[in-house]
């Protein structure tokens, strides 16, 4: 760690020229040279150099002993920008009059988190790799290249990532790389499963379901996956083996797996939206939501949220906390046919029966760009540094800058053998991965994926031993579901519900009022004495009773002030001392 | 005691008659002791006394003869028994000594004690003492006032009590500082006095050692070449204590200075309370006036040197003019006022106060004549002069004239002439006017103000009718009015797709003009709005104006008028400057509600290099494949308005409903037929208060669940923890994160520092003295720090 001190230190050193450091071994004769010369004075010297050097010392502070001035003084500066980007929040302002213990908290909590946001501006060096585009000659556009070219171009590791596989019987495939882009699983409609590590094209596992297959994912890490299946939602293992089949879950069109959650969010034919918590293996909420079949899923990584799409054109927002809909936008006058969220939370790509492709901006819910495709996109995928890949038929193609600046015209296209089914970008590789009808295509997409990686989260290049290492971590770091909520700072605002509403919100999770009075009911007396007056009776003696007791306080209360009252004035006579002679017949 | 040294100095008396000086000099010097010297004297004291009355007795043994001496005896008895209390009888006394007489005769001297005048004595003879002390001494010896009668025993003891409080106080409140140092810092670490971590000076870790390899030598005469410290200490001990002694004395001058400063304050404190506090009215008016005549020559200087801030004065001073010409202060019209107008007559005081009011109140409003005003005022009439009547040369309105371009007060001065029959009737109508008010200036205001209004509904009926017409007009273009809308903003040509959509659309937008038919009447209204909004700023500004020039007002009253019918030059230049930002306003609100806009914006086409070649084939058999066909065919047909029917539903439900507590027959006639009367409803109708508004209330496309999410309510904080006073304050301080996945290593083990941190083993002493000392100079630098934050 290289704190500010210290880097100006080093600093100093940096721009001037050394000399070559003496050796032992030379300076040997010159220092008994020195030696003998310099025998008699050196004596007299030393109080001589060490005068000057308090002297300087004192002047400069307490850094430079040597005397030699820094030429670049104080901490390394800082890019501006890089500042912005690690920035939370704005500060508050300050007022005049606080308490000092506020007073020290705010500052020192301002310190703390300016301090923070400069030190990993400061560490923002050592992420080295950098991102790069394809880019054309002049007046050529990028998507006349085609990928054999790319894959010629390139080095041969990065070519050997361009590939097709030729699985043409079991029909379109559907597309999920693991989460740290190492794995590859694949799902045939017609019921073959592939697990691949496609980086070394080996395969782990293949199997067949002997059943329709709707949609493939990974779990948390690459042992584990589930396949919904015509019927029910099964899980593997990556050896092939199944570990579970989930009956509760029936139907299942789409899924989505929240890593930090260890949630696994299906979307069923019968409109149902269920999360099944992988971590314990219990079905956390199952969600009606009264809109179809559900068919078009995607999830908001920022936050979590799922985000659905219907026939109707409208795109619905859910969270296990809410059996309705958080946001229901109408974004396109057909049915919605795929939805995606960017890694940021930011945007959301929708395209729709209708043609038509759209950008929305999804903290404001408002539509930003909207474009219009001759064939319409069937499915979407966002990288992860905000390339848009989408297909059309049997055409995929990649957009640049969708987002903010409006395109006219592709980025990359290729054109794969069947009509695509299935559409990822590997994460922290520049690779798309496309199921098709005749199999699978792994095309080169420069710039699509994360340079740098992080080692803690997600590690391509990590061990079995790690692997197992992360799990337990991320276990031990899982976020209850409880917290998935629209905006994921939510957590840290302070509750300004009323204590009605709080109440009301108590009510409603214990299933009674705990506060609520008990009625009194009159105990059942035999030989005639629970007639029905008699019970009215009784009724009467203890009704109003919590009401008398108030009363009964404030009179004793009162009581008890009034006499209060009284001896101060008796105290007060008693001091002043005047007592006249008429004071006894007062008491 | 007090009773005690009562007796004592009576007795005193008595024999300081007969003894002299001497004895007298001694009291007071005696009762100093008992005064200050706590209660351990007392008993001390009494003793000496018994001793001094039984040496009287012996010398007067000495003296006289056997009878005399018995009869002295009892004299002194008497005597003492005069006293009261004690009768105490002195007897012989045997006492254990070396030299025993068996006359009861003691040597010389040897019960003897030293006077303090035998002390005196030598002082006078002695040179080393100062002349001063002598002086005292005599003088002492002189003063012949009795000495005061010492304080009761109860109240020395109080006395007592609170020095010694005082004292005790002084010592604890020494701690104060360093406690409450200890309580605010961050991070303590116990035991308190450790050696300070970091590097150590060699000689303090190793004893006796010397460089003896030849690395070692070269290493040490590298570090002398470059001026390292090689022998360390950076400070020599004698040096570091001076320095800590310099931090200490630096915060006694610090804490001295502070204490003056505060004393200083106080002071100036107490001089502004007791002038505040005098009631003398002629005070206040003399204070008062030197005041302003003071104000007044230094203004005049400003005006020389600085005339920025001199203008912002003047400013001031203006709109403190204008507050005393609106109000009704030192109008005379008070309840004071009133009541000495009553006594006016009779007295002669009263008409005089009156009288000073009337003063004050002239002498307040008068407008103030400086070089500035003066200057600027010859400045505008030469802008006058030029032709630029935009810029007016009324002071007041000078902030409104570039926004009120429909004031007809405005229009008014700047129009041209206007023209002679209208004038005339103008003045005829104030004539008219002052006539039916019976000449006060006020009636004749309003009088013209009810006039105006009459032109002004007059206006506004003209206006609305236009607006209709207008309306009409567009509706019967066939577009409605959001089409219409859009037709202005120019959304330019737009493609033969979107006009399909927009006829696939029709229905929606026939069923959007239904739902928004009550709020196209507020748009309406709003378009209107410009004009209307103007009338009212208008009549707003007028009821000003006309407080303040009245001479004015004709030619105000021909501008409404002459508005509509011919739209003079300056208000419409005006008006163009005006208008767009009016309509612009108009157009965004409108946008806020725009479905339509939202659903067909502009789509650009995107070109695709390679055409595809496979349709759509994912739905393997055919039947799902038409659905999606016929889906698409009608696309957008009842999309959006099941959505919009879906978003009224939610906000239906999210309003308040009415509660009728009605019961029929209460308090009037009921049953078949009979419905309770309107009034009455009306009464028991409960309203609740409308809800806050929507989240979604601008987003026409979106709707937003307005549950409360109550699971994650119970992990938030729910009352705002101690020091805090806002939520924004806390959750500022939360709002950064403490896990190493977002800080560095460094950050997190600043954060989440322990707050004591204790060595193991270690034994934890309570805190010595020296704390206090070393503390001193790291309290004055933790003040200096804290003051700058």
């Amino acid at each position: 760690m290289a704190s500010p001190g210290k880097a100006s230190v080093s600093d100093s050193h940096v721009g001037k020229k050394k000399k070559p450091p003496a050796r032992y071994w030379q300076e040997e004769t010159d220092g008994e040279k020195k030696g003998a010369e310099d025998g008699g004075r050196a004596a007299e010297e030393e109080p001589r150099t060490q005068k000057p050097k308090q002297e300087e010392h004192q002047r400069e502070g307490k850094r430079f002993i040597s005397g030699k001035s820094d030429p670049f003084p104080g901490p390394a500066p800082i890019p501006e920008d890089r500042l912005q980007k690690f920035k939370r929040k704005e500060k508050t302002k300050k007022h005049r009059r606080q308490h000092y213990k506020l007073r020290d908290i705010i500052t020192r909590s301002e310190e703390a988190s300016e301090m923070a946001q400069k030190q990993a501006a400061r560490f923002d060096i050592l992420l080295p790799e950098d991102a790069g585009f394809l880019e054309g000659d002049e007046e050529e556009d990028t998507y006349t290249i085609s990928q054999e070219d790319i894959a010629d171009a390139v080095d041969i590791t990065s070519g050997a990532k361009y590939f097709n596989l030729k699985l043409s019987q079991f029909g379109p495939y559907r597309v999920d790389y693991s989460k740290t882009g190492r794995h590859l699983l694949l799902g045939g409609r017609r019921g073959h499963v592939a697990c691949v590590d496609w980086q070394s094209k080996q395969l782990m596992c293949e199997i067949n379901v002997m059943e329709s297959i709707n949609d493939v994912k990974w779990l948390h890490s690459e042992t584990m996956y589930a396949v919904a299946q015509k019927k029910w939602l099964h899980i593997y293992d990556s050896n092939g083996i199944e570990l579970h089949c989930i009956r509760k879950f029936n139907d299942v069109l789409r899924m989505q797996f929240l890593p930090y959650h260890f949630l696994l969010a299906t979307a069923s034919a019968s409109s149902f939206l269920k999360y099944l918590d992988v971590s314990v293996g219990k079905e956390v909420t199952a969600i009606c939501t009264k809109t179809g079949r559900l068919d078009v899923m995607c999830q908001n990584p920022h936050n979590a949220i799922i985000h659905l799409g219907h026939p109707n054109g409208t795109v619905t927002l859910w969270s296990p906390n809410q059996k309705e809909a958080l946001v229901k936008m109408l974004c396109h006058q057909g049915g919605v046919r795929s939805v995606t969220v960017d890694k940021s939370g930011t945007y959301m790509v929708t395209s729709g029966m209708d043609k038509k492709l759209k950008v929305y901006d999804i903290r404001a819910l408002k539509p930003l760009q909207s474009y219009f495709l001759p064939a319409g996109a069937s499915c979407l995928s966002l990288s992860q540094r905000g390339l848009l890949s989408a297909t059309t038929g049997d055409v995929v193609q990649v957009y640049k800058d969708v987002c903010n600046t409006p395109v006219t015209k592709p980025y990359m296209a290729h054109r794969v053998r069947g009509t695509a089914w299935g559409l990822s970008f590997c994460p922290f590789e520049d690779v798309l991965g496309v199921g098709h009808g005749d199999g699978f295509t792994s095309m080169l997409v420069p710039g699509a994926g994360e340079p740098n990686f992080d080692g803690l989260d997600a590690n391509p290049y990590r061990s079995a031993k790690q692997r197992q290492e992360w799990e337990v971590k991320a276990l031990l770091e899982k976020i209850q579901p409880e917290l998935i909520s629209l905006d994921p700072c939510e957590l840290g605002q302070v509750d300004q519900a009323t204590f009605q509403q709080r109440h009301q919100d108590r009510v409603q999770a214990l299933g009674f009022d705990p506060l609520a009075k008990e009625k009194f009911v009159p105990k059942y007396k035999k030989k005639g004495r629970s007639s029905t007056g008699n019970v009215e009776k009784r009724k009467r003696q203890v009704a109003h009773e919590d009401q008398r007791d108030i009363i009964k306080q404030t009179v004793e209360d009162k009581m008890k002030m009034e006499k209060e009252r009284k001896n101060r004035e008796k105290k007060k006579a008693k001091l002043s001392g005047s007592r006249s002679a008429l004071d006894r017949f007062k008491n | 005691m007090a009773k005690f040294s009562k007796k004592k100095v009576n007795r005193r008396k008595v024999e300081a008659s007969g003894e002299g000086p001497e004895q007298v000099v001694r009291d007071p010097g005696e009762q100093h002791e008992g005064l200050n010297e706590a209660d351990g004297h007392v008993s001390e004291e009494q003793e000496e006394d018994e001793e001094e009355e039984q040496e009287d007795e012996e010398e007067e043994e000495d003296g006289g003869g056997d009878k005399d001496e018995r009869r002295r005896q009892k004299l002194l008895e008497a005597i003492n028994a005069l006293g009261g209390k004690r009768q105490k009888k002195l007897g012989e006394r045997s006492e254990a000594a070396v030299l025993m007489s068996e006359f009861t005769i003691n040597a010389e001297g040897e019960g003897e004690r030293v006077d303090l005048s035998d002390l005196i004595g030598t002082v006078e003879k002695n040179r080393a003492v100062p002349a001063k002390t002598r002086k005292q001494l005599k003088n002492l010896q002189q003063s012949k006032r009795t000495v005061e009668c010492p304080l009761s025993k109860q109240e020395t003891e109080r006395i007592q009590r609170d020095v010694s409080f005082q004292k005790a106080a002084s010592e604890v409140s020494r701690w104060k500082g360093i406690i409450r140092q200890n309580q605010r810092a961050e991070q303590l670490v116990f035991p308190l006095n450790q050696e300070p971590a970091g590097p150590k000076p060699m000689e303090r870790v190793v004893s006796g050692w010397k460089a003896q390899t030849p690395l070692e030598q070269e290493v040490f005469a590298l570090l002398t070449a470059n001026k390292q410290p090689v022998h360390d200490p950076i400070l020599t001990p004698t040096e570091e204590a001076s320095l800590r002694a310099m931090s200490l004395e630096e915060a006694k001058i610090r804490r001295a200075e502070l204490q003056k400063a505060r004393v200083l304050q106080s002071y100036y404190e107490a001089k502004a309370r007791r002038e505040r506090k005098i009631k003398s009215k002629k005070y206040h008016k003399v204070h008062n006036k030197a005041k302003r005549k003071e104000f007044l020559k230094q203004f005049d200087e400003m005006v020389k040197t600085d005339p920025a801030t001199a203008l912002e004065e003047l400013d001031k001073m203006q709109t403190a003019r204008m507050q005393e010409r609106m109000s009704l202060k030192h109008q005379n019209s008070g309840k004071w006022a009133r009541s000495k107008a009553l006594l006016a007559k009779y007295d002669e005081d009263a008409r005089k106060a009156m009288q000073q009011q009337l003063e004050v109140n002239k002498e307040l409003t008068q407008k103030l004549v400086t070089s500035l005003n003066n200057e600027q005022e010859e400045e505008e009439e030469e802008e006058e002069e030029a032709g630029h009547p935009e810029l007016m040369p009324d002071f007041v309105n000078d902030a409104e004239r570039g926004l009120d371009s429909s004031n007809p007060w405005m229009r008014g001065k700047l129009s041209e002439e206007p023209t002679e029959s209208e004038r005339c009737g103008s003045l005829d109508l104030t004539e008219e006017a002052s006539g039916v008010g019976g000449g006060t200036a006020e009636e004749e205001e309003e009088g013209e103000e009810e006039e105006e209004g009459e032109g002004k509904e007059e206006e506004a009926l003209l206006r609305e009718f236009d607006q209709r017409r207008k309306l009409r007009q567009v509706q019967e273009a066939d577009t409605g009015p959001v089409l219409s809308v859009d037709d202005d903003e120019g959304m330019v040509e737009e493609d033969e797709a979107a006009a399909e959509e927009e006829e696939q659309l029709s229905e929606f937008t026939s069923l959007f003009q239904e739902m928004a038919n009550s709020r196209r009447d507020v748009m309406a209204e709003q378009a209107e709005a410009a004009p209307d909004t103007s009338v009212q700023l208008e009549e707003g500004r007028r009821r000003i104006c006309t407080v303040e020039d009245v001479e004015l007002l004709s030619q105000e009253e021909v501008a409404p008028d002459e508005a509509p019918v011919q739209p003079q030059l300056p208000p419409a230049t005006e008006n163009m400057l005006s208008a767009p930002q009016k309509t612009g306003k108009n157009r965004k609100r409108k946008r806020g509600i725009e479905l339509k806009e939202v659903l067909t914006t502009e789509a650009k086409v995107l070109r695709i290099p390679l055409a595809p070649t496979v349709e759509d084939t994912e739905e393997s058999d055919g039947k799902l494949d038409q659905r999606g066909l016929i889906k698409e065919a009608f696309a957008g047909d009842d999309i959006i308005s099941d959505f919009l029917r879906d978003k009224r539903n939610q906000e239906d439900a999210g309003k308040p409903k009415v509660v009728d507590l009605t019961l029929p027959g209460w308090g009037e006639w009921g049953g078949g037929g009979v419905k309770p009367s309107r009034n009455k409803r009306r009464r028991f109708r409960v309203k609740t208060a409308p809800p806050p508004p929507r989240k979604d209330q601008h987003l026409p496309t979106v709707i937003i669940s307005e549950k409360r999410n109550s699971s994650i309510s119970l992990h938030q904080v729910n009352s705002l923890p101690f020091p805090f006073e806002s939520h924004t304050q806390f959750q500022s301080t939360v709002r950064s994160p403490m896990g190493r996945t977002w800080n560095t290593e460094r950050m997190v083990k600043k954060i989440t520092k322990p707050k004591v941190v204790t060595q193991l083993g270690a034994i934890i002493k309570p805190m010595a003295r020296e704390e206090l000392m070393k503390d001193a100079s790291n309290n004055s630098s933790v003040d200096s720090l804290r003051r700058k934050h």
